[in-house]
């Protein structure tokens, strides 16, 4: 084709390729110099992925870690047996996945929610009827909160057909089986929050079995209640629970555990 | 056999071709070592017994005696304190030590040097170290891969995955939204929470306070304590056969618990079929 236009065409193309290179170049030119920049540098530590110049090198493989926040988290080097997903099935870390997605979308439903007897199922009502992409965070908050109970689960039962229990994580499961506890009850005091007929009554029931504790079981409902029964005050009192105090505790919990899981050695052997 | 790093692999091979490099250089190495490239250890180990044998032939002759006798001490060390005795002791010492001994060795020791101690010690203690700190000391070595990329990529494709799935569910599902909480009006059944199903399938069985309170708690306790009662200290499973057993009915107990309150109970929390009579549950 190029051919049978002739000289106008092959003009025309060296035109545009001429134009074409030299943006290539500039581009290229800009690319590097904000690449080069105080700013991105004093951004991106040594060794960082995104830093301008990275190459795939032992020292910088071990840079992305050891000279960034990640290192609070994970090594510099793991076992490879511990990488394998048919090993850990991600468990642990996708727990801790979506507490991060439930935080984030609990943050955007707490903009439009008030925890009072006569607001609070309206401001569902209206989350879900006039606020963009309302229904689908109330959604994803929620779905993501009943996986997470499952995950939380799934992974303990992963940790104990392992024996990751053992010496010397006893104590790390225990903070685990207190995390488990705590999850439950996170999801617990968030399944009042909408204030409909099912919140009501499944919180009834489980309270109800609260009150049966031995020696002080009415003081025990009394205080998660506020009151003698379900009412404005437990709604108030759940609602502290379930966005302030259950998120503190079990974010120091998930410190210690997965501080642990490095002291103790990483996740435990091959079987 | 565990598997080698590629770098390490690497940087024997590349020894490894140095060594046959200078093996091929020196030929009477080379006709008496027959295997040469497979062998990199007594290679290395040839050159340094070629260099240790001139010492011990020069000791030998300068020395005139041979002392394998003392317990294998070197020679030179045995001339060298020797001497040091017998200058201690007085001036002949140099006669008897004298003989055909004319190395390097002797020059240093004889006259004291002039910045001795008080009891003419030559050395001077500076630090006790303990042997751990200054001993290589080696670990069983674990077969270790960098964080990044290994286990970051699998993570991230995780958090990915798990996201796009919770995202899409969200878009297909809608949450459960009843009409306004009234007091009044008891839905029937009213069931707790999926998780909780367990304990009020129990209620339909025991006391409330069993079923609420003493059950769940020890089921928690136990769990608390399974590390400190299981002092075994193997993981494989054939090994376990117990501990697996009882965590195994522990789980299908509550999973079994839960799914009959779930879906085979009904209106008054009374059992039936889902088949027959629908399914009363909400997440």
């Amino acid at each position: 084709m190029a051919s049978a236009n002739g000289s106008n065409g092959s003009g025309g193309s060296d035109e545009s390729r001429g134009i074409g290179t030299k943006l290539r170049a500039r581009s290229k030119k800009l690319g590097e110099q904000v690449g080069n920049s105080q700013v991105m540098n004093s951004i991106f530590r040594p060794g960082s992925i995104f830093r301008h110049g990275y190459t795939d090198s032992p020292r910088n493989r071990s840079y992305v870690v050891m000279n960034s926040v990640l290192y609070h988290l994970h090594p510099v080097k793991v076992k490879r047996h511990a990488v394998k997903v048919s090993y850990t099935l991600c468990l642990g870390g996708l727990s801790f996945f979506l507490f991060i997605l439930l935080t984030v979308t609990g943050i955007f439903l707490m903009f439009f929610y008030r925890p009072t007897e006569a607001l609070a199922w309206n401001n569902i009502q209206q989350l879900e009827t006039a606020v963009w992409f309302g229904s689908m965070v109330r959604n994803m908050h929620r779905w993501g909160a009943h996986l997470m109970v499952l995950t939380v689960f799934l992974h303990m039962s992963r940790v104990f057909y392992h024996g990751a229990y053992k010496a010397p994580r006893e104590f790390n499961w225990v903070i685990g089986v207190i995390l488990l506890t705590l999850t439950l009850m996170l999801s617990f005091t968030g399944y009042l929050l909408p204030w409909d007929q099912l919140a009501l009554w499944a919180v009834t029931v489980g309270t109800n079995m609260m009150g049966y504790t031995p020696v002080f079981g009415g003081q025990v409902r009394y205080a998660l209640l506020g009151s003698k029964e379900i009412s404005g005050d437990t709604l108030l009192r759940w609602y502290t629970l379930h966005v302030l105090l259950l998120p503190f505790v079990i974010v120091i919990f998930m410190a210690v555990h997965f501080w642990r899981v490095r002291k103790d050695g990483g996740i435990s052997g091959p079987l | 056999m565990t598997e080698l790093p590629d770098h390490l692999k690497k940087r024997a091979a590349e020894r490894r071709a140095q060594l046959a490099k200078a093996s091929g250089d020196a030929p009477e190495e080379a006709t008496t070592d027959a295997a040469t490239t497979d062998q990199p250890v007594a290679e290395v180990a040839a050159p340094v017994a070629e260099v240790a044998a001139p010492v011990a032939a020069a000791a030998e002759a300068g020395s005139g005696q041979i002392t394998d006798d003392k317990g294998g001490v070197p020679a030179h060390l045995l001339e060298r304190s020797r001497k040091r005795k017998a200058a201690l002791a007085g001036g002949e010492g140099e006669e008897v030590s004298g003989g055909g001994v004319a190395t390097a060795v002797k020059a240093a020791p004889i006259a004291a040097p002039t910045g001795t101690g008080p009891d003419g010690h030559t050395q001077r203690l500076l630090t006790v170290v303990k042997s751990g700190s200054i001993q290589q000391t080696r670990g069983e070595a674990v077969d270790k891969v960098h964080t990044w990329p290994h286990l970051l990529v699998v993570e991230f494709a995780a958090t990915l995955a798990c996201s796009a799935m919770v995202l899409i569910f969200s878009a297909l599902v809608r949450a459960p939204l009843l009409g306004l909480a009234d007091v009044n009006q008891t839905p029937n059944p009213s069931k707790a929470p999926w998780y909780f199903l367990g304990l009020q399938e129990l209620l339909t069985m025991f006391h409330p306070m069993v079923a609420g309170v003493t059950i769940p708690g020890m089921g928690l306790f136990l769990l608390m304590i399974a590390p400190y009662v299981d002092k075994t200290t193997s993981n494989r499973p054939e090994d376990r056969k117990f501990a697996i057993s009882v965590f195994t009915i522990f789980l299908m107990f509550w999973a079994v618990l839960v799914i009959i309150g779930s879906f085979f109970r009904g209106a008054g929390f009374n059992f039936v079929f889902p088949w027959n009579d629908g399914i009363f549950f909400e997440l």
